[in-house]
């Protein structure tokens, strides 16, 4: 497999917190990866080091041109780099003076494309971030949603290689979420590589092919959405909550028909290769609702970071 | 084998590319959508300082003599004036516009996940404030002409020197702009810097006037050096001393900037 970035033993400490903790990774051309992991577990931090925005304390990022040149070698090469990426960031960084099409010609100079060859762009990048219509609207009358999407045209002007994303669905509504999934689906297809952080477990299982999880700054699982979960998790969750729900987690009747058995709140979490016993034991109690589903990569994701809540990040 | 990371010194040279232009354009082309009410701030009012004041207090002072010349009032004060305006025009745009597009709009961010440094986007700054200044008091110039208060063909010359001062004054103002936590920040800058040099660089009466300590202590204040460059030059003169000035001016400038590029470094580490 070949490898377009990487990043090597990535470490940083602000004062006695470490927040990037020996984190390394590569991302093959046309590959998604997803980070993920709970606030403040060193997500944006790393993005952060990707860019040469933040330097790290130790450890290296490469970037891979292939085509036998020589690899670049953050911060050293942060322009050349910077050329072959495209980046949205957490926070929108529009220009709230300019129109749409203003804002991609503005941006398109930083990275030396003027005159007639960047005004070709606009219309076609307008058009991919479904705002062909807005093309002279300025960001403040723009939704969410048609912000987020311009953020991404802007960051494929220069045509990147890599796109960085930071969270670049957060705030939207699901229509535009949906939207901006099926555009970075398209960027996939056309072979651009994606690193993608996020808190939503359905947008990491749907684009990324390989995830890794962050906590604490530490790796502690990556892989494949699927392989992971098959890895740590049973098969199938049964969700019960209602009138005595709690009780049942004690239950000595069931609780030999489950793996494991966690209790969230009001809700019991039984964890099962197969759960059609412990079905037909729920169901004389029929005060207790269920959800019997598949687990998930929320599962996963709650099982390896824990269910408190972190409100430090 | 990936090379040993190291944290590069704050202090080191300024990455002194052409990539600077880009961003210049950018304050460039948002400017000229802004330009009409920037205008009245930049130009109006210090046109209505030295209209009120100039033939106002002109009228009560009549003549003044400066390095054994009788001058005007008015002339005295245009003279002044317009290195104020200079230093008023950079300060307030490498301040809250350039705080504006560092903290609030995240204007620099964006631009440097292009392949633009930190310290090209700082020249841009510096150079767009010194820009707005030279506008500035290039129209009040051209106002000044047609009141006909100096005709010296020197005025060229002291315009050139507007050039600097404005270069100068953003450099100093971008110290100011790195260390801000919000914009109320600049309140002290303007009210216990800027205000007192201004009442200190004879840009309103002569510094002869001033007590000898205050007055030693003035000679180096850069607005002061200003103003002894480019008065001589309204009265058709060259300056005495144009070296001693033009030094104090350079090396203000060389120091600020480079006190301005390390703390902004020092705000972008993080």
């Amino acid at each position: 497999m070949s490898v377009l970035f990487e990043a090597q033993n990535l470490r940083k400490r602000y004062g006695a917190a470490t927040v990037v903790d020996g984190v390394s990774f590569t991302i093959a051309p046309g590959e998604c990866l997803g980070v993920i992991g709970p606030n403040g577990a060193g997500k944006t931090t790393t993005i952060r080091i990707c860019l040469g925005l933040t330097a790290p304390d130790a450890g290296s990022v490469h970037f891979h041109p292939g085509h036998g040149a020589a690899p670049l070698a953050m911060p050293r090469d942060a322009l050349a780099i910077k050329a072959q990426l495209g980046v949205v960031a957490q926070f929108d960084s529009l220009d709230p003076d300019f129109s749409c099409a203003e804002n991609l010609r503005v941006f398109g100079r930083y990275f030396g494309l003027k005159g007639a060859a960047m005004d070709a762009r606009i219309a076609p990048l307008l058009e991919f971030a479904a705002l062909a219509p807005k093309a002279d609207a300025r960001p403040g009358q723009l939704s969410g949603g048609m912000r987020r999407r311009l953020s991404l045209a802007r960051a494929l002007v220069n045509d990147p290689r890599l796109l960085l994303l930071d969270e670049p669905t957060t705030g939207l509504d699901p229509q535009a979420r949906h939207l901006m999934w099926e555009r970075l689906q398209t960027l996939l297809q056309q072979g651009k590589s994606i690193l993608l952080t996020t808190h939503f477990m359905d947008e990491a299982e749907r684009l990324c092919s390989r995830l890794l999880v962050l906590d604490h700054g530490r790796k502690i699982a990556e892989g494949r959405p699927r392989e992971l979960i098959a890895e740590h998790l049973e098969r199938e969750v049964v969700e019960a909550y209602g009138n005595g729900a709690l009780a049942l987690a004690h239950d000595a009747r069931l609780r030999p028909l489950a793996a494991r058995i966690e209790v969230s709140g009001e809700t019991v979490f039984f964890y099962t290769q197969d759960a059609r016993a412990l079905l037909q034991a729920l169901a004389a109690q029929p005060q207790l609702r269920t959800l019997h589903r598949p687990a998930n990569l929320e599962d996963l994701f709650l099982k390896l970071t824990g269910r408190q809540i972190r409100e430090d990040g | 084998m990936p090379a040993p990371h190291t944290n590069p010194s704050l202090w080191r040279a300024p990455d002194l590319s052409l990539r600077w232009w880009p961003v210049f354009l950018r304050n460039l082309l948002v400017w000229r959508k802004l330009a009409i009410p920037s205008l009245m701030g930049n130009i109006a009012e210090p046109l209505m300082w030295l209209v009120a004041f100039g033939y106002g207090m002109g009228a009560l002072v009549g003549e003044l003599t400066v390095d054994g010349q009788r001058v005007p009032y008015i002339l005295f004060l245009a003279s002044g004036s317009i290195c104020m305006s200079a230093m008023n025009a950079a300060s307030f745009e490498a301040l809250y516009s350039a705080f504006s597009r560092m903290h609030v709009q995240k204007t620099w961010d964006g631009i440097m996940n292009a392949p633009i440094s930190l310290d090209s986007v700082l020249l841009a700054e510096m150079l767009w404030a010194a820009f707005k200044a030279l506008f500035t008091t290039t129209a009040i110039l051209g106002v000044m002409l047609a009141l006909s208060i100096s005709h010296s063909p020197k005025l060229l010359a002291a315009l050139a020197v507007l050039v600097f001062v404005g270069i100068m004054f953003a450099s100093i103002a971008l110290i100011f702009n790195a260390l801000a936590p919000g914009y109320d920040f600049f309140t002290y800058y303007f009210t216990l810097v800027l205000t007192p040099m201004m009442f200190l660089s004879g840009v309103f009466f002569p510094r002869e006037q001033l007590p000898w300590a205050v007055r030693i202590a003035s000679d180096w204040l850069p607005l002061t050096n200003a103003v002894e460059l480019v008065r001589p030059m309204f009265m058709d003169q060259w300056p005495a001393h144009p070296l001693r000035h033009g030094l104090v001016l350079a090396l203000t400038t060389v120091l600020a900037y480079w006190l301005a590029l390390a703390l902004t470094r020092r705000r972008f580490r993080s």
